[in-house]
């Protein structure tokens, strides 16, 4: 008896607690700077795409909604003709930014993609490239792994250093 | 202005009133709920999310109003009903005021029980016609609870009648002049209350609808209006308890400086709240838990009550 009248009087001074609830399109819930949401491609810091194509994203994704055709410009460099993720599949795992080798790929803390029609959401390349580096600002693919011209291999330049050596890359 | 049409006028602002609360009333416990849960609760219909109840109601309207075909249909449609034309008519011979009263029986008391055991056909002929075993099994439940509960509740409020000298609610509140029942009746009090849970089957005492045992109980086989008409009867039931615990036990619309009407109110809300912060605080026990408490522990308790109250009694008499 004693112990269901201690109960009602601790429920009783619930009242006068502050509330969990967030009202959400009122006042926006507090989204960590890595939380997993809409997926962006981004550019390294000299504004060029590093997306280099090489569909790692695309074999990770375990629902299969990133799909992309490589292609290569008069250098020599790869890059994606088309790239389409279909976020009506996409589960936002997180493992295709893990998979892929160049920091291209990355997830924002953006939730807010309803739509109306299912269509829209197929996010086309020109939807999913932003102007900056995302996360990593001062990252470069092409000056950490150097890159091949035409008579010159990698690491042949002058004050070039020597490519890494991708074995001590493995975990 | 002619009597008949004064009753008539009373009877219908009655009806609507208590009708209007008790709908009124899913509003009001899904906010306190939330209150005490640290939650917000429905906010956004409205003012407070008052319109809530409105969006509530034009939904269970539109709904579509299922008879499955293995059902027995004409109890299964009858049943719903019956919870709310007995409580209902139980409120004929509450007394909210001096002037608002529909009946001024001297049996008034002996109505209420009559009418709350004719409510019980309603949950077990639910039960029953549904033609499903978790139905059925909520239909027993309630058959054994509320009937077990309404002995002692009945044996409960004698006191209260023997300390008044009469049946009639009217008088019961006029007796209450001097003193509220409450402090020579407190037994009484606590144990009418847990009958009036029991009855109006709110939690804890909700073992007949028990929706993490029995899928929704006796009424797991209804949908639409039918099921809102069982919800309107829990609320009104709960209203019901409400005003004759003031009335019974805390003096019904005695009280000092403000109208009558506002003290029964307040006192009606205040033990309504109470019923919402029970079902946010207490946990359901088990059935034969319940049932023991009911047999070994209330009424004994409620029998001792009455043979003190009635040897205190005569011997004031003498």
């Amino acid at each position: 008896m004693w112990s269901v009248l201690r109960s009602l009087w601790l429920v009783l001074l619930h009242m006068f607690q502050p509330r969990f609830t967030v009202q959400y399109p009122d006042e926006k819930p507090y989204l960590a700077p890595r939380y997993r949401g809409r997926i962006i491609l981004s550019r390294d810091p000299d504004g060029e795409e590093r997306c280099v194509a090489c569909y790692l994203c695309a074999v990770a994704c375990p629902v299969d909604c990133i799909s992309l055709q490589a292609t290569e410009d008069p250098h020599g460099r790869r890059y994606p003709e088309w790239f389409r993720i279909n976020f009506s599949r996409c589960i936002f795992c997180g493992l295709c930014e893990e998979a892929c080798p160049t920091y291209a790929i990355q997830l924002t803390p953006d939730i807010e993609m309803g739509e109306y029609n299912r269509q829209n959401l197929v996010y086309e390349k020109e939807n999913l490239l932003i102007n900056g580096p995302g996360k990593y600002p001062d990252y470069n693919f092409w000056r950490v792994a150097g890159v091949k011209i035409k008579d010159k291999d990698k690491g042949e330049a002058e004050r070039e250093a020597n490519p890494t050596d991708l074995h001590t890359l493995l975990p | 202005m002619n009597p008949v049409l004064l009753k008539l006028i009373v009877l219908i602002g009655i009806l609507l009133v208590v009708l209007t609360l008790a709908s009124g009333l899913i509003w009001l416990e899904r906010r306190l709920l939330a209150l005490w849960q640290d939650r917000y609760g429905p906010n956004r219909v409205g003012p407070f999310g008052l319109l809530q109840v409105l969006a509530d109601m034009i939904k269970i309207f539109f709904k579509e109003d299922w008879i499955p075909p293995f059902v027995d249909k004409w109890v299964f449609v009858i049943a719903p009903s019956i919870i709310m034309i007995t409580v209902l008519l139980t409120f004929a011979v509450i007394p909210f005021t001096p002037t608002i009263q529909i009946a001024d029986t001297n049996i008034a008391l002996l109505f209420f029980l009559g009418m709350s055991s004719l409510g019980v056909y309603s949950v077990v002929l639910a039960g029953w016609a549904s033609n499903n075993k978790y139905a059925l099994l909520g239909g027993i439940r309630a058959a054994s609870q509320m009937l077990s509960y309404e002995v002692f509740m009945g044996i409960s409020m004698m006191g209260t009648v023997m300390l008044a000298g009469t049946f009639s609610l009217r008088g019961i509140v006029e007796a209450q002049r001097h003193m509220w029942f409450v402090v020579p009746q407190f037994l009484g009090f606590v144990l009418f209350f847990i009958a009036g849970i029991a009855e109006t089957r709110r939690l804890p005492f909700d073992l007949p609808e028990a929706e993490s045992e029995l899928v929704a109980g006796f009424h797991s086989e209804y949908s639409g209006m039918k099921f809102g008409m069982f919800f309107v009867g829990e609320y009104l039931g709960v209203i019901l308890i409400s005003v004759l615990m003031s009335v019974l036990f805390f003096g019904g619309w005695l009280g000092p400086v403000l109208p009558p009407i506002v003290w029964i109110v307040l006192k009606t809300m205040f033990f309504i709240c109470f019923f919402i912060l029970l079902r946010a605080a207490m946990p359901r026990p088990r059935f034969d838990q319940l049932m023991s408490w009911g047999w070994k522990w209330m009424l004994p308790l409620s029998l001792a009550n009455l043979a003190v109250t009635g040897a205190i009694v005569l011997a004031m008499r003498r």
